[in-house]
């Protein structure tokens, strides 16, 4: 069962060429990574799979409808977490939920999304008031309120403490053993051996490799880890030949 | 038969998401005290500077200024006299000064006969050489051939202060209603929360619907702190109905209400959002009539004047207010208002940037 696919997809900007013909597919119940340093258009082909921007060639397919046509069913069934969003900070967390479930049909309750991510005890007060680690999570929390089928989520974890993390990552993980399907992006190799079951690894637009964490691990070969045992870090490095940029 | 099947919606203890998004925006605005206190402190200062310069009971007395001479005690001992006259005396290098400021709408020239210095473009200099004239022929022993019988009338509504507070009314609903507005999207925008909205499955409409709606909480406040002002305060007379006049300030609330959505609709910044909104607002301060009459225009001028929303709103409360007129006159200047409220909407809608 298909649960996102695409198709040679591509957007420029003006020159810049940002998804190069890119295609995968990512099953029902699977935790699909896209990995690629800054600026290899991650973020723009999770916003075109999110149905948030229109790709200038490609196809996508979410659970086999496209969104032209399909746009108001899918939305009730997909999560999304934006990278840069900020939500309103003079609203409290509990304000916030109550206003992203009014957009749903079906759903969690607020006390059980509240439950989920952990911020009983932060549920009168406000956004601005939250650490990194809890407003993400309440970004999750917006994300799961109509009990979703879909995860999209854009480099989940980027600037949290490694504590808030790990919470996140058990977080995604709970909602894959439910049966739910995630599509993240990340520029954290520990990240995506952790929680991805297949990653495709994206640079300049275009998908360089593609596999299971261990497959492509095991590609690399020995020869070229010497020093200790490999690391999908390995594998990134060997074949963008950049190094990792924290941002 | 089988009925109808409804799809049953559960929103999880939500509201409804008009609802849920007008209450969020109260919120937001009721936790920003500098945006509450400009909110209610602007109209209120506006009218406590009309009272200022309004202040109730008879005219404003002719300000003369007399230059030194030897006959200058003479003519201030005369003009003292006169009713409504208010003398005082002026240096001679301090004179183009005092005439310029309106320190003294006359200079009379304490010569024999004295002379005039005046502006005569000036309605208050030509009332004041009239008086001074009268008083000073008067005293000169000019007898009068007879004596009109005057009948003072003080007729509240037909002062000038009664005709601007309905002006100030539309001047507060056009801007707090612009402003509230704009700003809010622009900065949802910049805050990327608008794309995270669309992400969701929350209707466009329903969002841009709310942003007008919530501020209709307002609406009283805003409008009446002039209005209760002008009536307590300076005495205006409300000849109208007050449901009229809510139907018109709601009319007029929501025309700016969608107007400050379609000039929010594509601008990224502050500074976008500023000059948009001054470039469509400052027009409307001169041409729509809130300090002087709009008639003051070139006739060929008139038909896009009165399609301004400003023109409309203050239009219909003046009749409201001024010469208790119903609903059904006002039907022109309602549909005006409708026409900015809808077409409005429908154009930023059809132009909104989400992202």
């Amino acid at each position: 069962m298909v649960g996102v696919s695409c198709a040679n997809l591509a957007k420029r900007y003006g020159d810049v060429v940002a998804v190069d013909g890119l295609s995968f597919r990512v099953n029902r119940g699977e935790c699909f990574g896209l990995l690629g340093p800054n600026g290899a258009g991650k973020t723009t082909t999770i916003e075109i799979l999110e149905g948030l921007l229109e790709p200038d060639a490609g196809d996508v397919e979410i659970f086999g409808l496209t969104w032209k046509g399909h746009e108001r069913e899918l939305r009730q069934r997909i999560g999304v977490q934006l990278q840069e969003t900020q939500l309103a900070d003079k609203l409290t967390v509990e304000e916030t939920l109550r206003l992203f479930r009014s957009f749903y049909h079906r759903g969690r309750t607020i006390d059980e999304l509240l439950r989920i991510v952990e911020l009983e005890s932060k549920r009168r007060s406000w956004v601005a008031k939250l650490s990194g680690g809890q407003k993400q999570r309440l970004a999750v929390a917006c994300a799961l309120a109509g009990d979703p089928d879909l995860l999209f989520m854009d480099e989940p974890t980027t600037g949290l403490d490694p504590q808030s993390r790990r919470q996140l990552w058990a977080l995604l993980s709970h909602f894959r053993q439910q049966g739910g399907t995630i599509l993240l992006t990340t520029h954290y190799m520990d990240e995506a051996e952790t929680l991805c079951d297949r990653v495709a690894i994206v640079d300049h637009g275009r998908v360089i490799a593609e596999g299971m964490p261990r497959e492509l691990i095991a590609s690399l070969g020995a020869p070229r880890v010497v020093t200790h045992q490999g690391t999908l870090e390995d594998v990134f490095v060997a074949l963008t030949g950049r190094h990792l940029r924290e941002e | 038969m089988a009925a109808p099947v409804k799809e049953s919606i559960d929103r999880g203890g939500a509201s409804h998401p008009l609802i849920e998004l007008s209450l969020a925006r109260l919120r937001e605005f009721a936790r920003e005290p500098e945006a509450v206190f400009w909110a209610f402190i602007f109209p209120m200062l506006m009218s406590v500077t009309m009272a200022l310069a309004f202040p109730g009971g008879g005219g404003k007395p002719a300000l003369v200024g007399i230059e030194p001479g030897p006959r200058a005690a003479a003519v201030r001992e005369t003009l003292a006299h006169a009713p409504g006259v208010a003398v005082r005396d002026i240096r001679p290098g301090d004179q183009a000064r005092a005439l310029r400021e309106g320190e003294v709408h006359l200079l009379v020239v304490p010569t024999e006969p004295p002379a005039y210095r005046f502006d005569p473009s000036r309605d208050e200099s030509r009332v004041a050489r009239l008086m001074v004239d009268d008083a000073l022929k008067r005293a000169a022993g000019r007898g009068d051939p007879w004596s009109a019988r005057e009948e003072p009338l003080q007729v509240a509504g037909s002062r000038y202060v009664d005709w601007l507070i309905p002006g100030i009314v539309g001047l507060t609903i056009m801007g707090t209603s612009m402003w509230g507005i704009g700003f809010a999207i622009v900065q949802a925008r910049m805050r990327k929360l608008l794309k995270r909205l669309v992400a969701s499955p929350m209707r466009k409409s329903e969002y841009l619907l709310a942003q007008v709606a919530w501020r209709m909480v307002l609406l009283p406040p805003e409008a009446g702190v002039p209005l209760v002002f002008g009536v307590f305060v300076l005495g205006m007379p409300v000849r109208g109905s007050l449901l009229s006049l809510s139907v018109v300030c709601l009319a007029g609330a929501l025309a700016f209400g969608s107007l400050g959505l379609l000039l929010a609709s594509r601008a990224r910044t502050f500074e976008a959002i500023s000059g948009l909104m001054n470039l469509s607002m400052v027009p409307m301060w001169i041409l729509s009539g809130v300090f002087f009459s709009s008639s003051n225009f070139p006739q060929a001028m008139q038909p896009a004047i009165q399609a301004l929303p400003l023109t409309a709103l203050n239009n219909a409360l003046r009749s409201i207010v001024l010469e208790g007129a119903p609903l059904g006159s006002v039907v022109r200047e309602l549909a005006v208002l409708g026409a900015w409220g809808v077409g409005g909407f429908a154009l930023a809608l059809r132009l909104f940037r989400w992202r």
